[in-house]
């Protein structure tokens, strides 16, 4: 386990050694920030029963740069180390595989955790300033955090699994986002699926992050999401071992 | 310390390394000699537990480098060849982090790191990032990366591929010094160092062990093999010779004028010096140097990996 930890520890710093995630978090933020702002702005002139963090998290503003953010933190994970040879080192040391890929993986999850940590603040500010409730109930902030939590947990190991694959950067981010649009867009099947057979609409509901969003959001809790989420990060992670033994293997 | 048997690696259709076998014991400064692409790197990979092998076994400080491998990693330290370090991180941090990684207890990483900060002239760089550092220290951080968890073994994959004649000389030394604590396998493709620190040689080529000896008994093979110089003064140096060339041991001659002067140069298989000065007594040949160089290990090499070709 302590080898586990000293990986982790390594990896969230490597992060903070580059400029790469200095500049992540300054757009991010200028993002968060444009869309809080534009969420604030529309409910102003709208009367209706949506609260501000419903507003917040279910617009294309907020998935827009939501979506682009994976690639670009997953992208170095193993395609660094496969340039610059320093995984010849590392894997010489005596770690597991596992014990490396999951290292890469939280440390990833931790960094996403840090882009969404000032977002709470918006709401804080808000409630603040207003003297009003930022959202409807208390489980609007748990669902919608929550899912993030998972989303994130889900496309950061797609972006794992693209380092994997390649020792270049580049291609690595390319695959990644490609994966994690393949797998937003299938969202939208359930909107062209509206006037569809109930069993193709419940099925296009597995894959719809942006539904998922707008129920959590509002504070109602669904385990399909969860399950599907959670599975299919132990499964891309399974891949991600794979990928990465193999590797070696074939060499 | 290591005991290899029957390694072999195959790349798709290229045999990178052919079934070799050999043995290092405790102590011993083994050099792993050959040309560009002989297989040196491939063989010290699977030693080190970084590449699989595709058939045949290895095993170091007891454990078995494929089955039992994570044991087998804690004795092993091991440098890569070209030395990959993180750009982005400074000396000491580094090294802590390696420290913890394989295993050095929390209390002693300190303690370990001024050890080898001393061994292998790091404190002056101690707070630098290694992506500023020259090219001899970031060579000297990989030694200390290797031994910073005090490995029985130290696997060193070209350690002075790449550095300057004076750091070159440092790291040498260093390795010496090494010498009472560890087990060496360094692989290099300059034999010079391979005499001067290597107590056993084994000469690779093609994927093959083409030579395993001591250094001296690989040059003692081709003692018989040199050269003889001899420098006289005479006037008719092609008569001269082939007086010399007539004589027993002396194989071909060779001759440069140099002034008055004439430089001759022997192939000579034994030693036929006494015979050289005994005709230059009967000649009344006045003799201002006489010399012979036995074989160097670059001879035996040469002779080892061409014979093939």
């Amino acid at each position: 386990m302590r080898r586990f930890f000293t990986l982790l520890h390594r990896e969230i710093s490597h992060y903070f050694h580059q400029p790469l995630a200095y500049v992540v978090l300054f757009f991010f933020l200028l993002l968060t920030g444009a869309n809080f702002h534009a969420g604030i702005s529309v409910l102003n002139r709208e009367t209706g029963q949506t609260s501000v963090v419903e507003a917040f998290f279910n617009t294309v503003l907020f998935w827009f740069p939501f979506v682009l953010i994976f690639p670009l933190l997953t992208m170095r994970l193993f395609s660094e180390e496969y340039k610059m040879g320093t995984i010849e080192t590392l894997m010489t040391a005596p770690v597991r595989d596992s014990q490396v890929v999951l290292a890469k993986f939280f440390g990833a999850f931790v960094f996403y955790l840090v882009l969404w940590a000032p977002s709470v603040l918006y709401f804080a500010i808000f409630q603040w300033v207003t003297g009003e409730s930022a959202a409807g109930a208390i489980g609007s902030y748990l669902g919608a955090y929550s899912l993030l939590v998972l989303i994130g947990l889900f496309y950061l190991s797609i972006g794992c699994l693209a380092s994997a694959l390649t020792e270049n950067q580049i291609v690595a981010a390319v695959i990644a986002f490609a994966l994690i649009s393949l797998m937003f867009f299938l969202s939208l099947l359930s909107f062209l699926f509206l006037n569809a057979s109930p069993a193709l609409r419940e099925l296009s509901y597995y894959f719809s992050t942006i539904e998922h969003m707008a129920e959590f959001s509002r504070g109602v809790f669904d385990t399909r999401p969860v399950v599907f989420y959670v599975s299919m990060t132990a499964f891309t992670l399974f891949l991600t071992f794979h990928v990465f033994q193999y590797r070696r293997w074939k060499r | 310390m290591i005991k290899v048997e029957n390694l072999t690696k195959r790349y798709g259709s290229v045999t990178a390394v052919d079934s070799i076998a050999f043995e290092v014991k405790k102590g011993e400064i083994m050099g792993f000699l050959g040309p560009n692409g002989a297989g040196k790197s491939t063989t010290m990979r699977m030693l080190a537990c970084y590449l699989p092998p595709t058939s045949g076994r290895a095993e170091v400080a007891g454990c078995d480098v494929f089955k039992d491998s994570l044991r087998a990693r804690e004795h092993i330290g091991y440098m890569p060849e070209n030395v990959p370090l993180p750009q982005d991180m400074r000396v000491s941090e580094y090294l802590r982090f390696r420290a913890a990684l394989k295993g050095v207890p929390g209390r002693r990483i300190t303690e370990r790191l001024t050890d080898v900060y001393d061994l292998c002239g790091l404190g002056e760089v101690e707070r630098k990032l290694i992506g500023a550092l020259s090219k001899g220290f970031r060579q000297r951080v990989g030694l200390a990366d290797a031994m910073i968890h005090e490995p029985e073994l130290l696997i060193l994959d070209e350690p002075t591929i790449g550095l300057d004649p004076n750091q070159i000389r440092q790291v040498r030394e260093l390795i010496k010094n090494l010498r009472s604590h560890h087990t060496i396998l360094l692989s290099t493709h300059i034999l010079s160092e391979v005499e001067m620190t290597c107590s056993r040689v084994i000469i690779i080529n093609k994927g093959r062990i083409e030579a395993h000896d001591t250094p001296e008994n690989l040059r003692a093979r081709l003692s018989e093999g040199g050269e003889a110089t001899m420098e006289i003064r005479v006037s008719d140096a092609a008569a001269t010779a082939a007086k010399l060339k007539a004589l027993a041991g002396v194989t071909s001659c060779s001759h440069q004028r140099l002034g008055e002067w004439t430089r001759f140069t022997m192939k000579i298989a034994g030693d036929p010096r006494e015979h050289l000065h005994a005709l230059a007594v009967a000649e009344k040949w006045p003799v201002r140097e006489l010399s012979r160089k036995g074989a160097t290990l670059e001879q035996v090499f040469v002779e080892v990996t061409h014979a093939e070709d």
